[in-house]
């Protein structure tokens, strides 16, 4: 199974990964699976009413978040891949939807993800990350908490340094 | 100077520390080039032809004579003995080896400095008018700005993933310094009808491959709904600007092929679901404007023998005429120095040389040095007293070329020399130019004059708006270069238009003096070379260059 690193709090912690992502002509094997928007969009109500299993949707950078709007109370994870390191759409993806849609489920970075952008998704909102360069969750925790100090406000709880010096 | 608190400075650290480990995977052979690569431009570390080059920011162009002598130290202990000011306002160290890079930046962060994103698709270094907090025209000290979009755009972790890099410029001047207008963003301070200050917006003017001025979206933008309105900015070009081919990815493609209106309900529609959210307290932008430094002005408004040396020596009085700039206060000036010294490489500078500005600023200065988009330095709020000491001590270093908006004041970009992109060289074209007129008299008869020679098609020269600009280009392994008339980076911003078919190198020079020379013929009285050009449309001068050619 691949390597899944979890947020959990402030911490992160290795798992095994229980979703299996399937194409869009491809069977329902049951238990939890991620699928395109195109098949989430199409069938939905079916997917909703599978007896078992989660579900998660997987969006490329050109999907608009916004086709989620009021259609994510049946979704578990909405996976948002990379497919480049250097595609910075999938970050205002993952903001817009802690922040605008108020999903509160799992956001999962897929595709080309690196340690070296850990911080900037945790502060977007990503919860849990499919790394492709052998990240373990040591490595990930090191990386996402490199900075002791914001600049600005994003989709975590995070205090940027404006708040922070009015308390002092 | 805005003065950095224990934030700002552990920010610095955290992200040299983060670099260091970079760097540190990268010798390991932990990552590739591949995935280094991104990772080192986030930081300003280019590998040009012959070795890294270090580009360190210079945020909107202020710097202290600490940090200046900290420049000067890193020259010689890990270059040759000299940097290069850029067309950014920022520095450039061309022969840095890579494993030497995490502690240059140590060295940088010792005195507030860094080189984040001075290189990456991400937001860069701001640009302010170099004369800020000095201009006797200025509404309003545009650094506080500044500093504010440097902190908020500094690591920001929506928008370091850009489609490609983003300027923003701030002026607070009917008289525009930065070239406002040929940026991703321009902010014009303005004052509302309420007394309140707020912004002209200007989205998607830029150089490159396809040179845009950017058109106003928002006439009036209260000041402290800026934050949003940026943020509403670059939500819409992050999720739309083009990711298909870099050279259609800047923001001015999108706009362009939205249509300004369009791009601009886009924007608002956007800022209406942020709101005030995502906008900087007033607080902090009050904390910002009480972290500068205040000059220590004295209301003394003599001026010495200032008046008497200039009445006695006409090389002084020639450096007051073209380098010294009216201050907002009597009794001061505002010093410009040029880095284009007859021959020189426009924009390099000494680790001696460095120090001496360093010295000069202390003494004369305030502790106030800025950089400029057009590649010189200014020594803002200089008493005019002192002003003859200062000349004099700039003419021993060969900094006191008299030549500030004149035709030898060319804004070059590295070229062949040093750049992989390059197509030609620049800097020897420049050289060549400035010999040509070297001669005082001539320059100053000629007036404002503005070349900008970039060596290839990315533009980092600036030549679409110059006066005269000139462009490398590649036929058949031969140098040869495309002149336009008529650009300008101005308040009167204009993209130049092709003159006629590329010269070889050797005929350039010829071709700018037959300009010139069609020029004198023409103009009228107090007219500058753009306005000549405007009114007479640009026959003259092709007669003048292409006639003489056969």
């Amino acid at each position: 199974m691949p390597k899944l690193i979890r947020a959990s709090g402030a911490a992160f912690r290795d798992e095994e990964d229980a979703f299996v992502t399937i194409e869009d002509d491809a069977p329902d094997p049951g238990g939890d699976i991620i699928v395109s928007l195109a098949r989430y969009l199409a069938g939905s109500e079916s997917l909703m009413a599978r007896p078992s299993g989660r579900l998660g949707v997987r969006l490329e950078p050109e999907d608009e978040v916004e086709t989620l709007e009021g259609r994510l109370s049946g979704v578990d994870l909405v996976a948002l891949a990379f497919p480049k390191f250097r595609d910075g759409r999938p970050f205002t993806a993952a903001r817009l939807l802690r922040t605008r849609l108020g999903f509160s489920g799992e956001i999962r970075a897929v595709g080309d993800v690196l340690r070296d952008q850990a911080g900037f998704m945790v502060r977007c909102g990503f919860d849990a990350f499919v790394p492709a360069d052998g990240s373990t969750a040591a490595i990930w925790a090191e990386a996402a908490g490199r900075h002791s100090h914001v600049y600005q406000r994003a989709a975590d709880a995070r205090a940027p340094a404006f708040v922070e010096r009015q308390g002092e | 100077m805005y003065r950095y608190d224990a934030i700002d400075r552990a920010v610095l650290a955290d992200r040299t520390a983060e670099f260091r480990d970079q760097v540190r995977r990268r010798l390991a052979g932990e990552l590739t080039e591949d995935q280094f690569k991104p990772l080192r431009l986030m930081n300003g570390l280019y590998l040009q032809l012959h070795a890294y080059m270090l580009r360190v920011a210079v945020p909107y162009g202020s710097l202290s004579p600490v940090q200046m002598r900290a420049l000067a130290d890193i020259a010689r202990r890990f270059d040759r003995g000299y940097g290069h000011f850029t067309t950014r306002t920022n520095i450039q160290f061309n022969w840095v080896k890579l494993a030497d890079a995490p502690d240059i930046l140590d060295a940088l962060a010792a005195v507030d400095l860094h080189a984040i994103q001075t290189s990456g698709n991400c937001i860069r270094n701001v640009t302010a008018d170099p004369y800020a907090g000095a201009a006797a025209d200025e509404l309003e000290d545009p650094r506080v700005w500044c500093e504010a979009i440097r902190q908020w755009s500094s690591l920001h972790p929506e928008f370091s993933f850009l489609p490609r890099k983003f300027k923003i410029a701030v002026t607070a001047s009917p008289h525009d310094r930065t070239a406002a207008k040929v940026h991703d963003i321009g902010l014009l301070l303005r004052r509302g009808r309420d007394g309140e200050t707020g912004f002209e917006v200007i989205v998607g003017g830029g150089m490159g491959r396809t040179p845009y001025v950017g058109p106003t979206i928002r006439a009036y933008l209260p000041s402290n709904r800026l934050f949003s309105y940026l943020e509403a900015i670059l939500r819409v070009y992050n999720r739309h600007g083009r990711r298909d081919n870099a050279y259609k990815a800047r923001i001015k493609i999108l706009v362009a092929a939205l249509g300004a209106e369009a791009f601009a309900r886009e924007v608002e529609a956007e800022w209406e679901k942020i709101g005030p959210e995502g906008d900087v307290p007033a607080a902090e932008i009050e904390r910002i404007r009480d972290a500068f430094t205040t000059p220590d002005f004295s209301s003394d408004p003599s001026t010495g023998d200032f008046e008497a040396r200039r009445a006695a020596e006409p090389a002084f009085a020639r450096f007051v005429r073209n380098n010294v700039k009216a201050h907002i206060r009597p009794g001061y000036g505002i010093v410009d120095i040029s880095l284009k010294g007859i021959g020189e490489t426009p924009g390099d500078m000494s680790a001696d040389q460095m120090d001496l500005v360093a010295d000069l600023a202390e003494r004369f200065g305030q502790g106030d040095i800025r950089s400029t988009h057009e590649q010189n330095l200014v020594l803002p709020h200089v008493r005019l007293e002192h002003v003859h000491e200062v000349w004099k001590a700039l003419d021993a270093a060969g900094l006191a070329t008299p030549n500030i908006n004149l035709i030898s004041d060319i804004i070059a970009c590295p070229g062949l020399d040093y750049c992989a992109l390059a197509n030609a060289r620049a800097i020897c074209v420049a050289q060549d130019i400035a010999r040509r007129f070297e001669a005082p008299d001539r320059a100053e008869a000629i007036g404002e004059f503005k070349i900008k020679i970039s060596g290839c098609i990315n533009a980092c020269g600036h030549h679409h708006v110059g006066h005269i600009g000139i462009l490398g280009v590649d036929k058949k392994g031969e140098e040869f270069y495309q002149l336009t008339l008529g650009g300008s980076g101005a308040e009167d911003a204009a993209v130049g238009k092709m003159l006629g078919p590329a010269l070889p190198i050797d005929r350039v020079t010829d071709a700018v003096e037959a300009i010139v020379d069609a020029y004198l013929r023409e103009r009228r009285e107090g007219e500058r070379f753009l306005d000549t050009l405007r009114r007479t449309g640009d026959a003259p001068f092709k007669e003048a260059v292409y006639a003489e050619a056969h």
